[in-house]
């Protein structure tokens, strides 16, 4: 056990934690956040993802002692109010059927856009391709994602 | 105008009540089919006058609906409480949906499966939103003073034109309460529906994309303790001996002990599935702290003897027994024993004309064999529960489509009375019917008994994907004569399966053809299955249309003309007794993709089509795809379905393009295969379910104009896009492809 301060969603949380637990865990049993999703817990599906500064990453890899400073984000921290533009595009397109891969696939493409505000059918089939939804809304999370890209292009 | 009555034998569909704070509330039955002739009524079941739903409205004017049904993604969170508030005649802006929890005293039967929630919900929920305004305007009309028929409503308000009264619906809610429940009420014309047919956005979208804790996999509890299980690595295993020392001196962690989910004395329902009768839990402190001590157990497994597993039916007092056989069973063996079934007899379950000497005659005759794997559903959120259970009483919350047998199960298995049990629903991360089976609630509350503790039961994906229920392996040989004019005179369908038979004897070409037989078989198993979305259908489907594809091209036709003319057929003059379609709604779905897929004028390169009826659906597909480098990339799909009247169609067609994406990764790439019983996929790096590269390109969906009452759609479209692909795939190499996974580990095709 150890003890770790992190700085999740500008604030700082203190944990005592095995130094190998996932953040997945350290946020979802911890520090009750469970808007970070379990799916597969070897990063092969996307659901868990989270922002370590501007990074999306696997939150089911991440142990809590590599974290170390850095900013993370969560989904309950991508905005104070569920408008950053990602977020209110998906309610625009109306993208979830069962809803449970969404905030991992809404981290993944807001990292997307952070690094990339304009990007290409083929970029985002790339850069979302590590984020399974079992439902099939994958035409809707395409279209969310240019949606909001022009929203981010247009407020620039 | 429609008449319903809300009483039967001086039975009540519905219940009213008065709310402490003022208001009304009005239970009722959404399982209720108020159009029924009264002779049907001595037979209606008497779950059918228990309340399974609320509507409640406030002195604020504020309706809240308890949405009676399981939401699992079909959206029936949004478009059930629709169907009330169209009848109440409300703004939809002050409707509050709430997931109504599972009370033995007053909730029966919440059931998601089969795509028959909005179907066997639409007259029960209109009947009580029907009642609700007819009450709310007598209320008025007594305040007021003036005749009832005088007083309209709109939009949440009362209003009597003559004199100039009006109020709203919350001012009247009270004072309806006290009213007795008309013995009938008017519903609305179908063209009269301001809500029903408009598009209305998830009611959780909010909630979904801002992380809030919906899921079962969410839920918490001061003092709660984390337990995982330990099944045996195969099937045909059980467990012989465990040594836990190592795993019990690790940090965090409780106990670890063993469990049978089920006993001898269990008295099991249909929907109580066992894979494995024993099982070796950890239970301590934290997900991450169990899941290492998991890793650390010492287990010795040993063959299991045949045995009869026995199940309750569907219907009271009858029962469903399974053979399960010793030894461990592998997919080589299984292709081996499928195809040898394949060539001989089956058991004829249907027979029409002389197929045989049809056969003789035939100018040409076509035989295929089409084939596919188990499949595991891999919902996103791996099976959990919570259950608290004390001396008295037993708390459950978690993700579950049939409550009602959990609830069942759980009193048998704990010794408890059915009231002293509580289910709780959460929002489900996907089910496709594999939470149907909620062995894993029942597990949870024997955990919780033996710990005398709260207690999150949590899967890993590992232990998800290889404890079974799976979608069983299929396996259909085809054989089609024509004669020299190419027209199709003989048709015979050999299926089955391990542990089941697809075969839907008449559906569709039965009672299109003069001369047809039907065979089925099955192959026991100790692998354990169960309802995937559109059980059956989503092999069957496939192959029939794939099958039909290539008749249409032996006998020189176009593969839709081909169809339509055997439609019309069966529309005209058809063969045989209980053809389960109709074949005019049929054939208009294919007209319709005919017509938006411009099938007739198009080049027919990487182009596939394909249409099926089941849970009483019609849905028709044109799927174009190209290959680059030796991979299919879908371009476009058009689809058109016939599912009756669409309540709310943004999510209608959101359903429809899920269930073309996953069709189409099922087919491609689904792949279980076992080696000495063992699933030789555990995860997502293994098992490969369609990403977003793989999705279509573009997907369009059309539905055909109905005012038929609506019909299911979370599982029709999914079946024909796989026939559509394989049809494509052939339009585009040039070869025909038989086996599921078409692609599976083989990256190149053509």
């Amino acid at each position: 056990m150890a003890t770790f301060n992190l700085n999740i969603n500008g604030k700082t949380h203190q944990v005592e934690a095995d130094p190998a637990t996932p953040m997945l865990w350290v946020l979802r049993d911890h520090l009750n956040m469970v808007g970070t999703k379990f799916g597969c817990g070897i990063a092969a599906c996307g659901a868990c993802t989270i922002h370590l500064g501007d990074m999306a990453m696997r939150s089911c890899q991440l142990p809590v002692s590599q974290v170390g400073n850095m900013p993370v984000t969560t989904i309950e921290g991508l905005s104070e109010n569920g408008d950053h533009p990602v977020q209110k595009a998906w309610l625009e397109i109306d993208v979830p059927q069962c809803g449970y891969c969404q905030a991992g696939q809404i981290m993944n493409a807001s990292a997307l856009l952070k690094a990339n505000t304009n990007p290409s059918d083929e970029e985002i089939e790339a850069a979302m391709n590590g984020n399974i939804c079992r439902c099939g809304t994958y035409t809707r999370i395409k279209k969310a994602i240019k949606t909001a890209a022009a929203e981010i292009n247009g407020a620039a | 105008m429609t008449l319903v009555k809300t009483s039967y034998d001086r039975r009540s569909f519905l219940k009213i009540t008065s709310l402490t704070g003022g208001g009304l509330m009005i239970g009722f039955n959404w399982l209720v089919s108020c159009q029924s002739k009264p002779e049907a009524v001595l037979t209606m079941p008497k779950e059918w006058f228990k309340v399974t739903g609320f509507l409640k409205i406030g002195e604020n004017g504020v309706v809240t609906i308890m949405s009676p049904n399981p939401e699992i993604g079909q959206n029936v969170k949004t478009s059930m409480p629709m169907i009330i508030a169209e009848e109440l005649d409300v703004d939809w802006k002050n409707v509050i949906v709430e997931q109504a929890p599972l009370n033995t005293a007053i909730f029966t039967r919440q059931l998601a499966g089969g795509s028959q929630s909005i179907r066997q919900g639409w007259e029960g929920l209109r009947m009580a939103g029907a009642a609700a305004r007819q009450m709310l305007k007598e209320a008025a009309a007594k305040a007021w003073n003036v005749p009832v028929d005088e007083i309209t409503t709109e939009a949440g308000y009362l209003t009597h034109a003559g004199s100039g009264q009006k109020a709203g619906f919350g001012e009247m809610a009270s004072a309806a309460a006290q009213l007795e429940i008309p013995k009938e009420v008017k519903l609305k014309e179908k063209n009269d529906f301001k809500i029903i047919g408009t598009s209305r956005k998830n009611v959780d979208g909010l909630k979904i994309v801002t992380g809030k804790p919906l899921y079962g996999l969410d839920y918490k509890r001061e003092g709660m303790v984390y337990a995982m299980v330990a099944h045996p690595p195969a099937f045909g295993l059980k467990l012989k001996s465990y040594d836990a020392s190592a795993a019990k001196s690790m940090p965090g962690i409780k106990d670890v002990f063993t469990i049978e989910t089920y006993t001898a004395e269990t008295s099991k329902n249909a929907f109580d599935a066992t894979s494995f009768t024993e099982l070796v839990v950890v239970a301590g402190n934290s997900t991450w702290e169990v899941l290492n001590a998991k890793k650390a157990l010492n287990l010795e497994w040993e063959q299991i003897e045949d045995y009869v597993d026995v199940f309750s039916g569907y219907a009271p007092g009858t029962k469903i027994e399974r053979n399960m056989p010793a030894g461990s069973e592998s997919t080589s063996s299984h292709k081996a024993l499928m195809a040898a079934h394949g060539t001989k007899p089956g058991k004829v379950v249907r027979k029409d004309g002389n197929p045989e000497a049809a056969f003789k005659k035939a100018a040409k005759i076509i035989e295929r064999t089409y084939t596919a794997p188990f499949l595991a559903h891999n919902t996103m959120e791996p099976m959990n529960f919570f259950a608290h259970v004390t001396a008295d009483k037993a708390e459950l919350v978690g993700p579950i489509q049939t409550p009602e047998f959990l609830e069942q199960t759980i009193s048998s298995r704990l010794g408890l009375p059915l009231e002293k049990i509580d289910i709780q629903m959460t929002r489900m991360g996907g089910g496709f019917g594999r939470r149907l089976y909620g062995h894993f609630g029942v597990e949870a509350a024997v955990i919780s008994q033996k710990l005398n503790a709260p207690v999150k039961l949590v899967y890993t994906r590992e232990s998800d994907m290889s404890y079974g229920i799976y979608r069983p392996s299929y396996h259909a040989y085809y054989r089609a004569g024509l004669d020299k004019d190419g027209n199709l005179i003989a048709f015979h369908v050999r299926a089955g399966g391990i542990p089941e038979s697809p075969l839907a004897e008449n559906r569709f070409p039965a009672g299109a053809v003069d001369n047809y037989l039907a065979e089925s078989w099955a192959i026991d198993s100790n692998i354990s299955i169960g309802a995937f979305r559109a059980p059956r259908s989503n092999f069957i489907a496939g192959a029939e249309q794939s099958f039909l594809d290539e008749v249409a091209e032996a006998a020189g036709k176009d593969p839709i003309q081909f169809r339509l003319d055997l439609m019309n057929r069966a529309k005209t003059n058809p063969i045989g007794e209980n053809n389960d379609y109709d074949a005019a709604r049929y054939a208009g779905v294919l007209e319709l993709v005919r017509e938006k897929s411009d099938w007739d004028k198009r080049d027919k390169k990487g182009r596939g089509v394909a249409a099926y009826f089941c849970h009483n659906s019609y849905v028709a597909h044109v799927l174009d795809l190209e290959m680059e480098s030796g991979k299919p990339v879908v371009k476009n799909v058009t689809c058109a379905v016939d599912c009756g009247i669409v309540v709310n169609p943004i999510a209608a067609t959101n359903l429809t393009e899920g269930g073309i994406v996953d069709g189409i990764g099922c087919a491609l790439y689904g792949n279980l295969t076992f080696s000495e019983g063992k699933p030789e996929q555990n995860n997502f790096d293994s098992y490969r379910l369609i990403r977003h590269s793989e999705a279509p390109k573009n997907i369009d969906v059309h539905f055909v104009k109905s005012d038929v009452d609506p019909t299911g759609l979370g599982e029709p479209p999914f079946p024909p896009i796989m026939g559509a692909l394989a049809n494509a795939l052939y339009n585009a190499t040039g070869k025909r492809y038989y086996d599921q996974p078409l692609i599976g580990s083989q990256q190149i095709l053509g």
